[in-house]
């Protein structure tokens, strides 16, 4: 008979910091490079140079403590982690250890239960990262590029309070979001600008005790957090059912075969042997300092949601998905600055129509090819009644395909909706002579014959009539 | 008078009155380095050419009216400093092959305030040694006595000044590598305050005890150096951002009131009688001229021995993981795999000290024994600290031996680490502290030089300058020339 099992994640997210230059040196971050060409001695490790902090990360760190309510230490120290390794310069990475600059943070998600949960955040302390090794195309011997060596982390540890993959994934994806929001990483995952490890236990449900856990490596797309996690639990329930323990060890996902498998056991981990690094000063924070950043903090994604369901009245779905990033929700916002329309109406077409299209070509909201202004200059000619909602559609592919604004398009095309009622008298009147059998029949009763005309004149003024009048219109003459 | 024979401070005259130019001057002592350095092997590298071409445009910016505070002076650079295109070895077979591609912060201001360069000067590998024997290159020879070690680590810096090859040499100072070799050389070596002199460009030993300093003839000459070395440094985050006095402007002030701390704690133990005499003598000097003596506590001094061997070697082992023989320094052949790599390429490019002083440190941070060790000594260095400063509420400068005794014999200490420690059992203190401190020529034991060991506090660099000098009007101590090479 089986037990019910409990799952339990922690989540140590590693987030690139989006400065300029590196956390130690003055090399340039920017990604892609050629091989080696954007490290400097310092990054090389070379005999003499030293370390000077970068200060943008101490404002980025600073500025996530205060996003998820933590404490940001008014004194950190950087340390040494000692090992070999080619694509370790220095021959240790400088991380902080028992001073990080932020502690005791929070979090609060949905879980898949629809339950609003509490996840910890232990720590998040700065530190480097290392370069790469590379082995493709080199025959027999490895490359190493330190292009990344030096590159600003934050790493951001949860506490183990995470019940499910899915809700693993939740979590990291708010945090995905939240320093995307706060402007300090791009979170861009393919480059590794945002990767996570995840330690995974199992214990039967009601156990107090946490069981062994495993630690998942490098982990760098959500979808293989979900199937890493999933299939690591598996795992382990298997093992233990079948009489076997779990071993406290460093786990590789292999995405390939779908399985995840022992890197190193807890015997064979370095002794990294961490002490204060003489070369940096402890990072010493005043209150002014915290007071300055807390200033410049941006809305962030569960306050900007809650106001535009009510300030813009829309719906909570939708309020979701457009706070989803920072530069959705402020295109939407300068759409609905601009437009004399609603704010549900402009949320419509930014999530229906943009949305759909963005999705169509692969964009983001910053390749859009329609700015915020221009769409609602699209709005306003619907609210205008010069288009109608359908004619729109068609104004909005236009201008997606770079043939103007909405009015250059509604112009050059003719689209514009014919008001004058003059004009649309003669053309109901045509219908009206040309479909005699017809009109008789509605006389006679058969009211629905009413959308055979209306469609009539649609169609004689191609769409451009509108439709309302014209409905009225045709009632008004065949009583 | 022979221009070799002159110090900083002379040639400068001389330069600026037109006696000699600095390419004359230049060449007198290449010269004499190829004469004489066979016996000394106090340079690991002479560099003629450069430094022939950097006088000539010495002179040409002298004529131009663009004179620097060391325009044209010959110095050497301890073979720890980074010289842009020039081989730094650091004593090391590990370095043998390694031209460093940029400048220390000290070897650039050097060079803007118009020094040439002679050559790099020997000392121990790394700085790790108190005797100039763990060098690669061999053991620089005591131009007092040849079978004499000239101390270290900054032996062949000493050397060189004491022998007259140079009027002056940079060295570091981690444990009393400027101070001790000064002493035993006869010559004036100056460690600043921690922070005083940038370490950006001098190979990390123990990053938070090196200082850079120099060693010269003359108090005098110790000045003018210091004040283009110090400043503070943008590439270096240890370095203090404090104005840079004129450590000339003050030294022919009288010390007439000076108080002169003497430590109650230092035991005699170890210490040559007549070693501690000499600095007696000297002390008694200096309350002649006006200053007065005061003993001062310094309980946990004792402990500053093995504090230090615990500190300097865990940053140490740190500091060296970089010599991987993946990026620079020397690589071992046809290496199997990547450990085979690490482990030859560092065991054949270490020497014995290195490798001691990096397991002991890889030990004292290992987990398990962080605690009892490193944290421990960390403990006992700020005390040692507080002592320090308790001390110089009562005193202006502390004063006593800087080494326990003269020069020893090459080999004699060689197989026995405890006793070459020792060594620089009244050094150490002033680097745990981060204390600016100078040794002075105060005398002979048997025909060969001992030192006075001053310690001031943190910036105290003027005041050690000033009684240095004054001392030295009143004393000839620092004018003695080894007969050999007169």
């Amino acid at each position: 008979m089986s037990v019910a099992w409990e799952v339990v994640i922690g989540l140590e997210i590693h987030a690139q910091l989006a400065t300029k230059s590196k956390i130690f040196s003055g090399s340039p971050t920017a990604y892609g490079a050629d091989p080696n060409t954007q490290a400097n001695l310092v990054d090389l490790g070379y005999p003499g140079v030293l370390p000077v902090l970068n200060k943008e990360v101490v404002r980025m760190a600073t500025l996530f403590g205060l996003a998820v309510s933590a404490t940001v230490a008014r004194r950190s120290v950087f340390a040494r982690k000692n090992y070999f390794y080619p694509d370790l310069p220095k021959g240790y990475q400088i991380s902080q250890l028992e001073l990080p600059i932020v502690e005791h943070g929070e979090m609060h998600i949905i879980g898949v239960d629809g339950m609003e949960k509490r996840i910890g955040i232990t720590r998040a302390h700065l530190e480097e990262d290392a370069g790469k090794s590379i082995h493709e195309g080199l025959d027999a011997s490895s490359g190493i590029d330190l292009n990344r060596a030096g590159t600003p982390l934050l790493e951001i540890v949860s506490e183990p309070d995470l019940r499910s993959a899915k809700d693993a994934v939740t979590y990291m994806k708010k945090i995905h979001t939240i320093v995307h929001y706060l402007g300090i990483s791009d979170g861009n995952m393919q480059e590794g600008s945002f990767r996570c490890d995840a330690n995974v236990s199992v214990r039967p449900m009601g156990q107090k005790e946490l069981g062994t856990r495993a630690e998942l490596k490098n982990l760098n797309s959500f979808r293989y957090i979900e199937k890493a996690i999933n299939i690591e639990v598996e795992r382990q329930i298997d093992l233990i059912e079948d009489g076997g323990t779990v071993v406290q060890e460093t786990r590789l996902y292999d995405s390939d075969k779908d399985e995840t498998r022992s890197m190193r056991s807890k015997e064979e981990a370095n002794d990294y042997r961490y002490f204060p690094d003489p070369d940096l000063l402890p990072v010493e924070i005043s209150n002014e300092y915290i007071e300055a950043i807390r200033a410049t903090m941006p809305e962030l994604p569960d306050a900007k949601q809650a106001r535009f369901i009510d300030e813009y009245e829309l719906k909570s779905d939708d309020a979701a998905i457009l706070t989803a990033s920072r530069m959705l929700a402020d295109f939407y916002e300068g759409v609905v600055k601009a437009t004399d329309a609603t704010a549900q109406v402009a949320a419509n077409w930014v999530i229906g129509d943009l949305g759909g299209a963005l999705n169509r070509d692969g964009l983001g909201i910053s390749d859009s090819k329609i700015s915020s202004d221009e769409l609602a200059g699209l709005v306003d000619r619907i609210h205008d009644d010069t288009i109608s909602g359908k004619i729109a559609k068609q104004v909005f592919e236009a201008m997606w395909d770079g043939e103007g604004s909405a009015d250059d398009v509604i112009e050059s095309k003719g689209l514009k909706q014919i008001t004058d009622s003059g004009a649309i008298e003669l053309v109901v009147d045509k219908v009206i002579a040309d479909n005699l059998g017809q009109v008789a029949e509605y006389k006679a009763g058969k009211d629905k014959l009413i959308g055979f005309f209306v469609g009539k004149v649609m169609q004689e003024t191609k769409g451009q009539a509108n439709p309302g009048q014209v409905n009225q219109m045709l009632r008004d003459k065949l009583k | 008078m022979d221009m070799h024979r002159q110090t900083l401070t002379e040639l400068c005259a001389g330069l600026d009155k037109g006696d000699f130019t600095s390419v004359e001057l230049t060449q007198t002592l290449l010269d004499r380095v190829a004469a004489q350095d066979e016996k000394l092997n106090a340079f690991i590298t002479v560099t003629s050419t450069e430094a022939l071409a950097a006088a000539a445009s010495a002179d040409k910016a002298r004529a131009a009216g663009n004179i620097g505070a060391l325009n044209g002076l010959p110095i050497v650079h301890k073979d720890i400093f980074c010289t842009e295109g020039i081989k730094t070895t650091c004593g090391s077979k590990m370095l043998d092959n390694f031209i460093s591609p940029y400048n220390a912060t000290v070897v650039q201001k050097m060079a803007d305030a118009g020094a040439v360069i002679l050559g790099k000067s020997n000392m121990d590998e790394f700085a790790m040694g108190s005797s100039n024997e763990t060098s690669f290159f061999g053991p620089v020879r005591n131009p007092w006595n040849l079978e004499c070690s000239p101390g270290g680590s900054s032996g062949g810096s000493a050397a060189s000044v004491a022998a007259r090859l140079a009027p002056a040499a940079t060295g570091t100072d981690t444990g009393g590598s400027i101070r001790q070799p000064a002493a035993l050389t006869g010559t004036v070596g100056l460690k600043p305050t921690y922070g005083r002199v940038s370490r950006y460009g001098m190979i990390a030993f123990a990053s938070s005890l090196d200082q850079a300093g120099m060693i010269t003839r003359s108090a005098e000459d110790a000045a003018r150096m210091l004040g283009v070395m110090a400043g503070f440094d943008e590439r270096d985050s240890t370095s203090i951002d404090q104005a840079v006095p004129d450590y000339l402007a003050g030294i022919g002030e009288s010390i007439k009131g000076l108080r002169v701390g003497v430590v109650r704690q230092h035991s005699d133990e170890g210490l040559e009688e007549r070693t501690g005499a000499r600095a007696k003598d000297a002390i008694a000097v200096l309350e002649s001229m006006g200053a007065t003596t005061v003993e001062v506590d310094l309980p946990n001094i004792d402990l500053s021995v093995p504090t230090y061997y615990v500190v300097a070697p865990a940053e140490c082992s740190s500091n060296l993981s970089r010599f991987d023989g993946v990026r620079f320094g020397h690589r071992a052949e046809n290496a199997e795999d990547l450990l085979d790599l690490y482990c030859r390429s560092r065991g054949e490019g270490f020497g014995d000290e290195v490798k001691r002083r990096i397991m002991t440190g890889a030990y004292v941070l290992s987990a398990g024994y962080y605690d009892a060790y490193y944290i421990k000594a960390q403990q006992v260095r700020q005390l040692i600290a507080d002592d320090f400063k308790k001390a110089f509420a009562d005193v202006d400068l502390i004063a006593g031996p800087t080494a326990p005794s003269p020069a020893f014999k090459l080999g004699d200490k060689v197989d026995d680490p405890i006793q070459m420690y020792l060594n620089d059992i009244y050094t150490i203190g002033a680097n745990l502290a981060g204390l600016p401190a100078m040794s002075v020529p105060c005398g002979f034991v048997d025909d060969m030089p001992v030192g006075l060991h001053l310690v001031g506090p943190h910036f105290g660099e003027e005041m050690l300058l000033r009684c240095g000098h004054q001392y030295q009007q009143e004393t000839d101590w620092h004018i003695a020339c080894p007969e050999a090479f007169k």
